[in-house]
């Protein structure tokens, strides 16, 4: 008992590392920064292709190459890594419950927290497929761990499900490793993942992508012997008849990931239905004061790079909040999601807080060809930005101008047109 | 982003410069940067991950990959080090992208 740091972060991925040196950098000297691996660097360790940073860095880097980056940052400073550790609780008066095996529990009070826990991977059980449990049934993340980091080669003959950006990368990787992929089965009409990870990962290897189908019977004794996918009709419903039957030894799964908010709930933190991470604000703090989030853990991210961009946003709050503060609640603007946009991060703006503009994450939810994102206020088009295309795999930005907000109600609406 | 081949070479609808590049070699020569890992003797963690210094043809892939299969790196690793150099005769290393350490 007794322990207490300026600020604490609670994770050491990208968004944490990210986080903790802007934070830094901004003038908080007493940072630690908590994360249950053995290393720093989240899931950017097992993500070995390469892609991350072109826009942050202005390099193409792999996942090991960009995490070791921001490691070096943090090696640099006086921030305080904790690893191996579990946060068993953090309390809305920003009280961080740890344990671990060397220095048992602990109670840390910190003058600003930041989440940064991330997401995890929707498995099986969360979207139900029927049939038997043999072994061979893997998330595709899961799979990624263990043929990346572990040496373990998960197997021979693999189905995809889902056309996530990860199950697309394993697609390739399983590939390379030998073993043959027969296909990707994805019940949407359209991908989840990015469209260059479709070329380079399927179409590079000519693994085909069956749209609208899904998987609808698994079977084999101890391990996986086949599965039977099916095409879908428009309320993604399997149509009879149209089974196509895969043997195969291995099934990975890409269904979407989940942002990890047991801590964040229990903090008492206002959680978003839609990105299932907390509402914040334009600066990434939370319902509760001088508790931020940033990354995964607030909505699912495409690229790494934007990641980052928003934990320097957060890192910065923090500072701001331990000298003083943002402004409060009471001037600000609800973002809101109009037709065909399912999310925005931030939820909430406080014109305030802000000089340039500000940026505004969202996603549609289904593929628009050229269209324009149109924010509304009091029934009005205030601002419009075109697209050649939009999908919902693809996380969109545009910029509300500082003027716009200013004249705002007490709400925008984000919509296509 | 659109090609047009006839008469020419006119990219359009392309997002960012590399994307006028990236088109044209995706037609006439493409290339594609491979990772991998290779094996380390005694570490907690027993794969080390690779990439292609740069890109090679998207024909010479599977024997890239092939040129990785006897490779042993022993701890410590530096990010950066060659695990097989002039991979099939292309002029371009597979180098480590981690760092390793004895106690890791």
């Amino acid at each position: 008992m007794g322990e207490r740091y300026d600020l604490v972060v609670i994770g050491g991925g990208p968004a944490g590392l990210a986080a903790a040196y802007a934070a830094w950098e901004h003038g908080v000297k007493s940072i630690l920064i908590v994360e249950r691996d053995r290393e720093p660097g989240g899931i950017l360790n097992q993500c070995i292709h390469n892609g991350f940073g072109l826009h942050y860095f202005k390099a193409e880097l792999t996942g090991p190459e960009y995490a070791a980056r921001f490691v070096a940052l943090v090696k640099g400073t006086g921030i305080e890594f904790s690893p191996d550790p579990m946060v068993l609780e953090l309390t809305p008066g920003r009280e961080v419950h740890i344990s671990n095996k060397t220095e048992g529990y602990r109670v840390i009070r910190a003058g600003a927290v930041i989440l940064a826990m991330g997401c995890r991977e929707r498995t099986r059980g969360a979207i139900a497929i029927p049939g038997d449990r043999p072994a061979g049934i893997f998330t595709a993340g899961t799979a990624q761990r263990y043929v990346n980091m572990e040496g373990y080669m998960v197997g021979k003959r693999v189905l995809i499900l889902g056309s996530g950006d990860i199950g697309l990368i394993m697609a390739r990787r399983m590939t390379l490793e030998g073993a043959k992929v027969l296909a990707c089965v994805e019940l949407m009409p359209y991908s989840g993942g990015l469209t260059r990870n479709i070329v380079q990962c399927l179409q590079d290897y000519g693994i085909p992508l069956y749209l609208s189908h899904t998987v609808v019977d698994i079977q084999g004794k101890s391990r996986l012997e086949k599965v039977i996918a099916a095409r879908v009709d428009e309320n993604l419903k399997p149509v009879a008849g149209t089974e196509i039957s895969f043997e195969c030894d291995t099934l990975l799964l890409s269904v979407g990931l989940i942002p990890e908010n047991e801590l964040t709930r229990k903090a008492g933190v206002t959680i978003d239905r839609r990105t299932g991470g907390a509402v914040v604000y334009e600066n990434m703090e939370t319902s509760v004061p001088g508790i931020f989030a940033c990354g995964n853990v607030v909505h699912v991210h495409d690229l790494v790079d934007f990641v980052t961009e928003e934990s320097i946003r957060a890192g910065k709050a923090a500072a701001r909040y331990l000298t003083g503060g943002d402004k409060g609640d009471n001037e600000a603007i609800e973002i809101e999601t109009g037709a065909g946009v399912s999310y925005t991060v931030p939820q909430k703006v406080r014109p305030g807080n802000v000089s340039g503009g500000t940026d505004v994450f969202f996603r549609v939810n289904q593929v628009f060809a050229k269209s324009v994102i149109a924010v509304i206020s009091d029934g009005e088009t205030v601002a419009r930005f075109k697209r050649e295309r939009l999908a919902p795999g693809e996380m969109e930005r545009i910029k509300i101008p500082a003027k716009v907000l200013a004249q705002a109600g007490r709400s925008v609406t984000l919509g296509v047109q | 982003m659109t090609v047009e081949t006839e008469g020419g070479f006119r990219v359009t609808g392309n997002g960012c410069e590399r994307g006028v590049q990236y088109a044209r070699d995706e037609i006439t020569n493409p290339t594609r940067i491979i990772t991998s890992t290779v094996r380390v003797s005694d570490a907690r963690l027993r794969r080390c991950p690779v990439k292609l210094s740069a890109p090679i043809p998207k024909g010479k892939i599977f024997e890239a990959m092939g040129t990785l299969d006897e490779v042993v790196l022993n701890l410590p690793i530096r990010a950066g080090q060659v695990a097989v150099s002039n991979v099939c005769g292309t002029g371009v290393d597979f180098i480590t992208t981690a760092e390793m350490h004895i106690s890791g």
